[in-house]
C-alpha cells in the first residue's frame, strides 16, 4: 500500500524559509485587508441569512419531534431531528458563540449568552474553543484540541502503551461526542498526571452535570413521555438524531485539523510570534473540505476551517466568498494550502489515529 | 384575552422551558410572530407625516406599557442588520392605549431617517423604559408654563393632554419654539388645546405665525413676562441652549434637554479621559488598548486571546468614540459592546468596567 510507505511530514515546521519577516508581515496585512473588506460590507443580507437557518432549524426540530412519534413516519422524524441539531450546534451554535453576529447588537445572536442543544455549556466551551484553541492553534501542549487529552494525534506526543487504544478512544469519542465535548474543560489529562485534583475541577463539574441532566431530562424522559404509548420510538429516535448529530460533528471536526499535512507546532517555535505568523500556524494547522453549498452550511462552514482560523468571528456564510483570495495569497507566498472531499481527509485521519497507537514518529 | 392567558401560561410553564431548552419559548414564538415574546415590543399601526421633516407613529404594544407623561421610552430599529436605540417620549396622554411617536428627522441621523422612511404600518420596534424624571407633581401647581423648543414638544404636548383629559382647573400656557412655521408639529392639536399658545419660530423673526402673538426672536425674559407673569411652575424640554435660557431666568424649572450627539471623531487616538464607570476610575488615554490601560490602572478584567478573535473581554461602551484596531471601524454610539483588547478611546469614553 502506498499510504504505508508514505514518507513522514515534519511534525513542525518554522514557516516558509524562503520568507523574510517583512514579507511574513506583508502577508498578515493583505490578509487583514480582507477582514476590513468583509467587515465594511456586513449588514441585513447576513442577519437575513442567520435567521433563515435558524427559522429552518426551528422548524424541523418541532417537524421532527412531532413526526418521530409515529411508526410511519419515524425515519423522516429523526432525520430531521438530525439535521435540526446538527445546524443547531454548528452553523448556528459555533458561529453565534464566535461573536460572529456581535456586530448586529441583537440579543439572540449574542456570543456571550448564547447557549446550545448539546450537552457541553456554552460557557466552557466559549474558554475551551474560543480561547484556547483558536489562540494557540496546533501548539503541543496548549490548544488541548489536539487528542482531547485522550488521543495521540500527532508523532510529538510521546507514545505510552495507553495509546494502544487510540482507534477504540476516537470511536468511543466519536458516538459520544456531545459527552466528550462537554467534559473538555475538566482536563482529564491534567488530573491523570496529578498535576491538578478533581476537587479543583468541582465547579467545572457541577455546571456540566446541570446541562447534561437538562439535555437528558428533555431528550430522554419529557419528550418520551409526552408521546404515551410511543414513549419508545421518541426515545429511539431522539438517541439516534444525537448519535448522527456525535458522528457528523466528530467527522467535520477532526478533518479541520488532523488530515495529512496538517503541522504542529511547540512553544519554543510560537513564542513572541508576529501577527503574520500567527496567521502563518493557522493556514499549516487547518484543512479545508471541499463540497457543495449544502454541506458548508451542514458543516457550520467549518469546511472553510482554513479561513474560520484566520478571521474566526467573521460571519461564516462570507468564507466562501473570500477563500478563493486566501488561496491565491497562498500560493503566492508559497504556503501550502490542505482542502480536499471528506472522504479522501477523514481517510488520512483514521490512517493517522491508527498509526500513532503504535510508538514512533511516523504518520 | 382568556385562551390568551392560557397559551402564555403554557408557553411560561417550567414543562416548556424543559421541552424548548436551551433557547426558550421566546425563540420559538417570536419566528411565528415578532410580538409573541416576553419581550417588550410594538407594532406601527398608523403613520403621519406631520411636518416636512417629522413624522408621528402610533404604536401598539404587545403588553401595556404605562409611562407618565413627559417621560421617553427607548425604542430599538434595526438598520441594515444593526439594532439602535433612541429615546423617544409618547406625545399622548398618560393612559392611552396606543403609544403616539413625533421623530424629526435630522440629518444624518439613522435611526430618525430610518422611521421618517420606513415608519410604516406592520413596522415591528423593540420598547423598553420608561425613565426619566421630567415629569407633571401629582399635586398640580395653578398656574404652569410649558415651553417647548422643537421636537421637545412631544413630551410637552404629552403633559398638556393629560392634563386636558385629567380636567384640570388652573391655568396653563405653551411657548413653542421652531426655526420655521413649517417646522411645528400638532399645530391643530395645539389649538384644539384651549389655552394660549404662542409659537415662535426662531430661524424668520419677521414672520409671525398665526396661532401666536406678537413674539419674535429667542427665549428670554420678555417672553417670560409676555406670556405669564410669575408662573408657580415652569416646564422646559428642548435643546440646551434653551433649556440654559429658561434656567437663568427660572432656576427652579423643570427641564429636559435633548441634543443629537453631535462629535467629530479626532483622527489620533489618546488624549482624552477614560472612565471606568463601574469601579469609579478615571485615567488618561494614552493610545494603548483599553485592556491595556485598565490593568495599568490597577483592574482585572477578564480576558482572553487579547488580539480580538475571542470575544471574552468584551464590555459595554457607555459614551464616546473607539477604534477598534483590527477592523479599523470606529464605534460613536452611546451603549455598544466593544472588544476592550483591541479598542482603544479616541477622545473621552465612558466603560462598564
Amino acid at each position: 500500500m502506498t499510504a504505508a510507505i508514505a514518507p513522514p511530514i515534519p511534525a513542525s515546521a518554522t514557516p516558509n524559509p524562503n520568507l523574510t519577516p517583512e514579507q511574513i508581515e506583508e502577508f498578515g496585512r493583505e490578509l487583514d485587508a480582507i477582514r476590513e473588506k468583509v467587515v465594511a460590507d456586513l449588514g441585513a443580507v447576513d442577519v437575513d441569512y442567520i435567521r433563515r437557518v435558524i427559522k429552518a432549524q426551528r422548524g424541523m426540530e418541532i417537524a421532527g419531534r412531532g413526526l418521530l412519534m409515529l411508526p410511519p413516519t419515524w425515519l423522516l422524524g429523526t432525520a430531521l431531528l438530525a439535521c435540526s441539531k446538527i445546524l443547531d450546534n454548528m452553523e448556528i451554535g459555533h458561529n453565534i458563540m464566535h461573536g460572529q453576529y456581535e456586530w448586529t447588537g441583537d440579543p439572540a445572536l449574542n456570543g456571550r449568552t448564547f447557549e446550545w442543544d448539546t450537552a457541553c455549556p456554552a460557557d466552557q466551551w466559549r474558554h475551551s474553543h474560543n480561547v484556547v484553541h483558536h489562540t494557540y492553534t496546533n501548539i503541543l501542549g496548549m490548544d488541548r484540541d489536539i487528542g482531547y487529552g485522550i488521543l495521540r494525534m500527532s508523532p510529538d506526543q510521546p507514545w505510552r502503551p495507553y495509546f494502544l487504544g487510540n482507534p477504540v478512544y476516537a470511536f468511543l469519542l466519536m458516538v459520544l461526542f456531545q459527552y466528550g465535548v462537554a467534559l473538555h474543560e475538566v482536563e482529564t489529562e491534567r488530573i491523570r498526571a496529578g498535576e491538578i485534583s478533581l476537587a479543583d475541577k468541582r465547579q467545572v463539574l457541577e455546571e456540566i452535570w446541570r446541562k447534561t441532566r437538562r439535555q437528558t431530562l428533555k431528550d430522554y424522559v419529557a419528550f418520551p413521555l409526552l408521546a404515551g404509548p410511543f414513549a419508545p420510538f421518541v426515545f429511539a429516535g431522539n438517541l439516534t438524531a444525537n448519535l448522527v448529530r456525535n458522528v457528523w460533528a466528530f467527522s467535520i471536526i477532526f478533518c479541520g485539523h488532523f488530515p495529512e499535512g496538517t503541522q504542529e507546532f511547540t512553544v519554543e517555535e510560537t513564542r513572541e510570534e508576529t501577527r503574520g505568523q500567527w496567521y502563518f500556524r493557522q493556514i499549516l494547522g487547518s484543512a479545508n473540505l471541499t463540497g457543495g453549498r449544502l454541506f458548508h452550511i451542514m458543516s457550520g462552514n467549518l469546511s472553510h476551517q482554513i479561513e474560520h482560523h484566520l478571521f474566526p468571528n467573521l460571519p461564516a456564510r462570507r468564507y466562501a466568498e473570500i477563500a478563493p483570495q486566501v488561496r491565491e495569497i497562498c500560493e503566492r507566498y508559497g504556503l501550502p494550502y490542505n482542502s480536499g472531499p471528506l472522504p479522501a481527509q477523514f481517510a488520512t485521519v483514521v490512517r493517522k489515529i491508527v498509526r500513532l497507537a503504535l510508538p514512533g514518529r511516523s504518520t | 384575552m382568556f385562551t390568551q392567558t392560557l397559551v402564555r401560561r403554557a408557553v411560561r410553564s417550567p414543562l416548556a422551558e424543559l421541552l424548548l431548552g436551551p433557547h426558550g419559548p421566546d425563540r420559538y414564538t417570536e419566528i411565528v410572530n415578532p410580538m409573541w415574546t416576553t419581550e417588550t415590543r410594538a407594532t406601527v399601526v398608523r403613520v403621519r407625516h406631520s411636518a416636512p421633516r417629522s413624522v408621528t407613529l402610533w404604536l401598539q404594544p404587545n403588553r401595556p406599557v404605562t409611562w407618565r407623561a413627559g417621560q421617553h421610552l427607548a425604542v430599538t430599529v434595526e438598520v441594515d442588520g444593526r439594532r439602535y436605540t433612541r429615546c423617544y417620549s409618547p406625545a399622548n396622554a398618560e393612559g392611552s392605549a396606543l403609544i403616539e411617536l413625533t421623530i424629526t428627522r435630522h440629518d444624518g441621523g439613522t435611526v430618525s431617517g430610518f422611521l421618517f422612511r420606513n415608519g410604516r404600518p406592520g413596522l415591528v420596534v423593540g420598547l423598553s423604559g420608561p425613565a426619566g424624571d421630567f415629569v407633571l407633581p401629582d399635586r398640580r401647581p395653578n398656574r404652569m408654563l410649558f415651553i417647548a423648543g422643537g421636537s421637545g414638544i412631544t413630551p410637552v404636548l404629552a403633559m398638556l393632554r393629560t392634563l386636558q383629559s385629567g380636567g384640570f382647573g388652573g391655568t396653563a400656557a405653551l411657548l413653542y419654539y421652531t426655526r420655521t412655521p413649517e417646522d411645528a408639529c400638532y399645530r391643530d392639536e395645539l389649538v384644539g388645546l384651549g389655552i394660549p399658545v404662542h409659537h415662535i419660530h426662531t430661524r424668520d423673526i419677521h414672520t409671525r405665525d398665526r396661532v401666536a402673538g406678537d413674539l419674535t426672536g429667542r427665549f428670554g425674559e420678555r417672553h417670560l413676562a409676555a406670556v405669564m407673569a410669575d408662573p408657580d411652575a415652569v416646564f422646559v424640554c428642548g435643546p440646551t441652549a434653551l433649556v440654559d435660557a429658561v434656567r437663568r431666568c427660572r432656576p427652579d424649572a423643570v427641564a429636559e434637554t435633548f441634543a443629537p450627539p453631535v462629535f467629530a471623531v479626532p483622527e489620533t487616538p489618546g488624549g482624552g479621559r477614560i472612565v471606568f464607570r463601574d469601579s469609579g476610575i478615571g485615567i488618561e488615554g494614552d493610545g494603548r488598548s483599553l485592556l491595556e490601560q485598565a490593568e495599568s490602572a490597577g483592574l482585572a478584567p477578564q480576558s482572553g486571546c487579547r488580539m480580538g478573535i475571542c470575544h471574552t473581554c468584551t464590555r459595554r461602551k457607555l459614551r464616546g468614540a473607539v477604534r477598534n484596531l483590527t477592523t479599523s471601524t470606529v464605534s460613536t454610539a452611546d451603549d455598544e459592546d466593544v472588544q476592550i483588547c483591541v479598542s482603544v478611546a479616541v477622545g473621552d469614553v465612558d466603560i462598564a468596567l
